[in-house]
């Protein structure tokens, strides 16, 4: 059996589609289909590909109008005999279906997405305690593999390019929910801005395409509540 | 285009990472450049699943961490080195811990161990089972705490520059723009990684092709042990992906066809908890003789979670359970998991010794890519990410004290045009009738086919003879994009020249060396030969190919004795 695949393509000036026909077998990933045509049809397809598990979160596309990862979608499952497969939304394309990724990560820098400590001690670290059920308040937010899908169906990350956007949002909250942190008041800081949780629209698009299922829209929802107490206690006091 | 810092790391997996953090430790004056050819967070390592062997608590020694390695290594591990990595891994779990790292825990809320093969103390640390995961995340979130170190993402390392003996700096593209840029730098750290990919079958991201190991063996650096190369038990039928060791850690069953626990013929008292070469030959003597189970796939082996439960799966092994729904259609609550031998973990590599040097001053390499030797023919499961934490400490220290002390001297002009020159004008886009494609699938099918679990004389020359013609095809190969930007097409045909130039020294080791140890199992010479092989591979890359010589194995507190499990 042949698949198409209907590439929209980007050679660094100018924009069209181009289809190749993918024969397919049980159980074959798009992923594979794209190393198909790259192999065997045209060598200059460009696309991202890592660790083909879900794990390394580089191989985020569109298809049929869905952001998904190419290496954990099987063709058979998207039910449909042509795909139009594009890059990622909300993204500046560099070429084919590679986008770039730049902006993204320095809007997760600037959450400060790393474990703040007083007593930081890098010669002499000691064991800190944590309990399962401490560790379940936060560890679903752990999971998030940076690959994109959220903030590509982020409406308020379309209208508004400077929008932290729901993967940075979901670090900075996964980092306050950690009973081991002390940053909090520095992270409340860095959300709250004119670009921050309060741009979100509530669509939580987000967490419907999330492939690791870690629910950023949840996330964005108790920053916000979060950040008003926040607010307000810094009003009062 | 040119830059320059005090230090140059190509790689940023975990070993790279960690070496950025020591070294930014060591001085907030260093310039720090982490370089590397995916995002640091789409690197090899977020696929370690199984955990880190760290000896924490009372009952466990590091002299019993240290035998269990060297008794695992088959004796090829040199044991200065264990005995320093042994005792420098605990600290690195509590690091990791301190630096937000969502270790699974104990009810009581301390750090949790986990069983694993080879190791007869329960000593792996681990994070459920996406432990390389959530470290590559833990390192990468802390590298943006140090504002001297500056990342460079997406850039393929073409070329090393060395002069007069020492480490000058690295060549690489920038992937976006197509731009050539020279790193100068006093000291470069190579933590590029393994080559797992030369292997069809195998657990490996696509990107790992050892670049850095190729390019160091090209600029003369010699490789160390290349012919050990580690088959993990467990790769998911029929795509490879890892199914950890931790399933058998957590009380998982192999089985063949006639559903028997066949490892207890093998070895009856680790059972499926033996290390891995022995684990991966017992398997594939069960295949080869017919015991396997038949399949569209070929013959595979069951991998039986049935009788832990959906609770502990769930807990434990989350991911796996994902993959094997995702991948193969099968829930392991439900049923067996199909699972085959799957090439894994490269245990040679850049040699160096125990403190990250190579034989190139100011060259220091790390992780997969270099060659210590702690694992020796054979490494243990939950070993690998602990040597990259430990000894990415180390050459980041090392590079770091070595740049302090060092002026850095620019390098030639000339040596950027003729690297420019190279790349653009004689590769990208050049015309021939070779896809590297084409070459790179012959390339892993010789590989499976003649250097695979058990090997013999004869089929290695075959495959040696083989690769040869594969590199004389590749001198015309086809590069079909000749555009600058984000050319994987380019990036892809270089990985496949790097492949081929470590497959003849792969080869060349194999050969030689007319014993079985660990992992590298001949069929021809079945015993281990301490007498005339108890020693390193070394070898050196020649325009006539790889001119191999041997050094001692450091030995200290453990002679070598039969290895029964």
């Amino acid at each position: 059996m042949k698949v198409i695949f209907n590439i929209r393509r980007f050679d660094g000036e100018k924009d069209y589609w181009q289809s190749f026909a993918v024969p397919v077998f049980r159980g074959m990933t798009l992923l594979e289909g794209l190393f198909y045509i790259k192999e065997n049809l045209d060598g200059s397809l460009a696309f991202r590909a890592s660790c083909r598990m879900g794990v390394c979160g580089s191989c985020a596309v569109k298809v049929n109008g869905k952001p998904v990862l190419a290496c954990e979608t099987q063709i058979s499952s998207v039910n449909s005999s042509k795909l139009d497969i594009e890059p990622i939304d909300n993204f500046r394309v560099i070429k084919d279906l590679v986008t770039d990724f730049e902006g993204f990560f320095r809007k997760h820098e600037a959450v400060k997405p790393y474990l703040i400590r007083n007593d930081d001690n890098y010669e002499n670290p000691v064991e800190l305690i944590q309990t399962p059920k401490q560790m379940k308040s936060y560890y679903t937010f752990s999971l998030c593999i940076k690959c994109g899908a959220c903030y590509s169906v982020c409406p308020a990350a379309a209208t508004r390019s400077d929008y932290l956007g729901p993967a940075a949002i979901t670090a900075a909250w996964r980092f306050i929910a950690d009973s081991r942190d002390e940053g909090k008041e520095e992270r409340y800081e860095a959300v709250c801005g004119d670009n921050g949780v309060w741009r979100c629209h509530f669509a939580a698009e987000c967490s419907e395409v999330c492939p690791k299922k870690v629910e950023p829209a949840k996330a964005v929802q108790k920053m916000r509540i979060r950040t008003a107490l926040h607010a307000i206690k810094k009003v009062i006091l | 285009m040119r830059v320059h810092h005090d230090i140059v790391i190509v790689g940023g997996g975990l070993a790279g990472l960690r070496a950025a953090i020591a070294a930014a430790e060591k001085s907030k004056k260093l310039s720090i450049a982490l370089i590397s050819k995916t995002y640091p967070i789409r690197c090899h390592s977020v696929c370690a699943e199984g955990g880190t062997a760290a000896v924490l608590r009372e009952g466990d020694s590091f002299d019993l961490h240290a035998w269990d390695t060297v008794k695992g290594a088959d004796f090829l591990a040199d044991q200065d080195a264990v005995e320093f990595f042994v005792r420098e891994s605990p600290k690195e779990i509590l690091r990791l811990d301190n630096w937000g790292c969502p270790w699974s825990r104990t009810e009581d809320g301390r750090i949790a161990q986990r069983a694993f093969g080879g190791q007869s103390f329960n000593r792996t640390v681990f994070a459920a089972d996406r432990t390389g995961f959530h470290e590559v995340h833990t390192l990468y979130e802390r590298t943006l705490m140090y504002p001297n170190i500056v990342r460079y993402d997406e850039y393929f390392m073409t070329n090393l520059v060395i002069e007069d003996g020492a480490a000058r700096g690295i060549i690489a593209i920038e992937l976006k723009s197509g731009d050539l840029v020279l790193f100068e730098a006093k000291a470069v750290i190579l933590a590029t990684g393994g080559a797992g990919r030369l292997f069809g079958f195998t657990t490996y991201s696509h990107q790992v092709t050892g670049d850095g190991m190729a390019i160091a063996y090209r600029c003369r650096v010699p490789l160390k042990d290349m012919e050990f190369f580690q088959f993990h038990p467990t790769g998911l039928v029929p795509s490879g992906i890892l199914m950890t060791e931790a399933c058998r850690g957590e009380g998982g069953y192999l089985r063949n066809k006639d559903g028997e626990r066949f490892m207890e013929r093998y070895a009856p008292e680790r059972m499926e908890l033996a290390p891995r070469d022995v684990v991966a030959r017992s398997m594939w003597r069960e295949i080869i003789e017919g015991r396997g189970i038949e399949s569209e796939y070929g013959p595979y082996i069951a991998l039986d979670l049935t009788h832990l439960g959906e609770e502990k799966i769930e807990e434990r092994l989350p991911l796996i359970r994902e993959a094997a729904k995702k991948f193969a259609g099968i829930d392991p609550v439900e049923e067996p998991i199909p699972v085959r031998p799957v090439a894994h973990y490269t245990m040679g590599g850049v040699h160096t010794n125990m403190w990250c040097e190579t034989p190139v001053k100011g060259l220091y390499a790390t992780g997969e890519v270099a060659c210590i030797s702690i694992h020796g023919a054979n490494r243990l499961g939950s070993n690998s990410t602990a040597e990259c934490l430990v000894f990415g400490r180390v050459a980041g220290e090392k590079a770091a004290e070595y740049a302090l002390s060092t002026e850095l001297r620019h390098v030639d002009d000339d040596i950027y045009r003729e690297e420019e020159k190279r790349i653009f004008d004689e590769f990208l886009g050049r015309s021939g009738d070779e896809s590297p494609y084409q070459i790179k699938k012959e390339l892993n099918e010789v590989m499976d086919s003649s250097f695979w679990i058990f090997r013999d004389g004869n089929g290695m020359k075959e495959g040696f003879k083989k690769i040869l013609e594969l590199k004389e095809r590749y001198r015309n190969v086809e590069i079909a994009d000749n555009t600058r930007k984000f050319n994987t097409d380019m990036i892809y045909a270089f990985e496949v020249g790097f492949m081929l130039d470590l497959a003849e020294a792969v080869a060349a080791g194999a050969i030689a060396r007319t014993e079985s140890r660990g992992a590298h199992y001949r069929l021809d010479y079945p015993e281990r030969d301490d007498e005339n092989w108890l020693k390193h591979t070394l070898a050196y890359y020649t325009p006539d190919g790889p001119k191999l010589e041997y050094i001692p194995v450091t030995i200290t507190k453990w002679q070598p004795v039969e290895r029964k499990y």
